[in-house]
């Protein structure tokens, strides 16, 4: 796409946003943006157009015109609406936000979501997606069929919450890289559109969340795919110019003062960032963000990650009678006792509650890397 | 250390295995083997089994489907040099496995509503056998965020 000289995935959801805010229906429109996208592969490199976004609203619009008109040739129902689009003023920005908020529908589970907004925002094919999340093309297929039926029926002329769309950004972003497909550079992509065009330090502080964990993504693994956990990883691995941005993205946002659980949890990954060694780190700090944390967002794993930094606060056992108020299914509940038992020297503890916790780990990474603690307190390591 | 933000898991992989003659073979011990079926009834049967297949597809659920040949065989090193050491075949162990089916779900409660539905397939008469089936979720991925 690069050899056209413009990003079309850039411009997909902008064209999409266009022909949503006039009233096409979300599933036709799709379809037609992707017939205009072909049209434009198919042109482009001879005759490039002064204005590609416009170009291309106008392709699509047709397309979707001449399919309503053989739906309507097929079931001899009238034409409802004409959609060929006229010339304005560039609404590129809502309807990035238009187009996200209808993907990110709280009528859709999490997964359709996902698969909706990578497909028609980020612009990824079906099988990009699909190997992203490992499963077979026909199924993602579906799975983006059945989205869009779901999110058809109803027409959609103003934003949604903001809100919805950052937790499917963030649970993007969380995904990590699976594939050939980056799918936190692609949340980051994502996020940097919506903050462009709107106006809510949430976004921001979610934009400035992953940014400071991307930077650490070198250290996070061995050269072999072991997990290195914060304290240990090699800080001359981080990324400071994403550090950096991270940074004066957060702080832009924590001064408009309208505080939010995205800016707290950016926050405390930026004080993690800003120290130079894991011995440098302010816990004290971030204690105190942990308890704006759990006052804007209260929940047992927010609970759990703050049990971590009164340990290091005010000591091990303080930490331990944290996590023992905590439900005993909680996941890494059993993980961050060890740990804590270790500080506190109780070793066989530790080494007991390390192995149970490699035993309800959910991936194999986190399992390989318990058990290997497991095994250095049991060996005297 | 590091703890995981909350909700980390979007979707989740489940294997559904299908058994034959282990200790949940079958819930009725007085099943008839599929060999004596009527014709009309082994149809039936197989037709559902592609019938809940095809709807996990529908769901966007379905990942993959295998049936497995009834014979096996045990193997295993014997040291540098030597041929690998076999054992069996078997087409009379206490615990077999006959096929799987890999399914993507957002819930643990929703992959058990579909092993439910695999094992509602219809036996003799046209009632459900009500076989057992094996529900093991797969190890995810590492989440990114982590403290």
């Amino acid at each position: 796409m690069t050899d056209l000289g413009v990003d079309l995935r850039v411009l997909t959801p902008q064209v999409l946003g266009a022909l949503v805010r006039r009233g096409a229906d979300f599933a036709a429109a799709e379809d037609a943006v992707q017939e205009a996208l072909i049209e434009a592969l198919r042109h482009w490199p001879e005759t490039r157009p002064d204005n590609p976004r416009a170009w291309l609203i106008r392709v699509a619009g047709r397309k979707l015109v001449d399919a309503q008109r053989s739906a309507y040739a097929r079931e001899r129902r009238e034409l409802r609406v004409q959609l060929e689009p006229e010339p304005g003023p560039s609404e590129q920005d809502d309807d990035t936000l238009l187009l996200l908020s209808r993907c990110c529908h709280p009528a859709l589970t999490p997964a359709s979501a996902i698969a909706l907004t990578l497909r028609a925002v980020g612009g990824l094919t079906t099988a990009q997606i699909a190997e992203a999340f490992l499963v077979p093309e026909a199924t993602m297929a579906q799975r983006i069929t059945r989205a869009k039926r779901t999110v058809s029926g109803e027409r959609f002329d103003r934003a949604g919450e903001v809100g919805a769309v950052l937790r499917v950004l963030y649970l993007v972003f969380n995904e990590g890289f699976t594939g050939t497909v980056d799918l936190a550079d692609e949340a980051i992509r994502l996020t940097r559109q919506l903050s462009a065009a709107t106006d809510d330090p949430e976004v921001d502080g979610l934009l400035a969340l992953m940014l400071l964990h991307h930077a650490r993504r070198r250290a996070r693994r061995t050269p072999s795919g072991a997990l290195v956990p914060l304290a240990e990883q090699d800080r001359a691995l981080w990324d400071t110019a994403l550090i950096a941005e991270g940074v004066r993205v957060l702080q832009a946002a924590l001064a408009r003062d309208a505080l939010g659980e995205y800016q707290a949890q950016a926050a405390i990954a930026a004080l993690h960032d800003d120290a130079a060694s894991a011995a440098e780190t302010d816990w004290p700090q971030i204690l105190e963000w942990y308890d704006e944390l759990l006052r804007l967002a209260p929940s047992p794993v927010v609970a759990l990650n703050r049990a971590v930094a009164v340990g290091e606060v005010d000591g091990p056992l303080a930490g331990l009678r944290q996590v023992e108020g905590l439900p005993e299914d909680l996941p890494r509940r059993d993980a961050v006792a060890a740990w804590l038992h270790e500080r506190a020297g109780d070793r066989e503890e530790a080494a007991r509650r390390y192995a149970r916790a490699a035993e309800r780990a959910t991936n194999t990474a986190e399992r390989d890397h318990l058990t290997r603690q497991a095994s250095r307190l049991h060996t005297g390591g | 250390m590091a703890v995981s933000a909350p909700e980390e898991n979007i979707m989740a992989k489940y294997l559904l295995l299908k058994h034959y003659r282990g200790d949940h073979a079958i819930a009725k011990d007085d099943l008839v083997p599929m060999d004596q079926w009527t014709p009309e009834e082994v149809t039936a049967h197989i037709d559902f089994m592609r019938q809940v297949s095809a709807e996990l597809r529908e769901r966007g659920e379905f990942v993959d489907e295998q049936a497995l040949s009834p014979e096996g065989t045990f193997v295993r090193y014997d040291g540098e040099g030597r041929p690998p050491v076999t054992d069996g075949p078997f087409a009379e162990t206490k615990d077999l496995i006959a096929g799987w089916m890999v399914i993507d779900v957002d819930s643990q409660e929703r992959a058990f509503e579909a092993a439910a539905r695999l094992s509602s397939a219809p036996g003799p008469g046209g009632t459900p056998i009500h076989e057992w089936i094996e529900v093991r979720p797969f190890y995810g991925e590492l989440p990114v965020v982590t403290e």
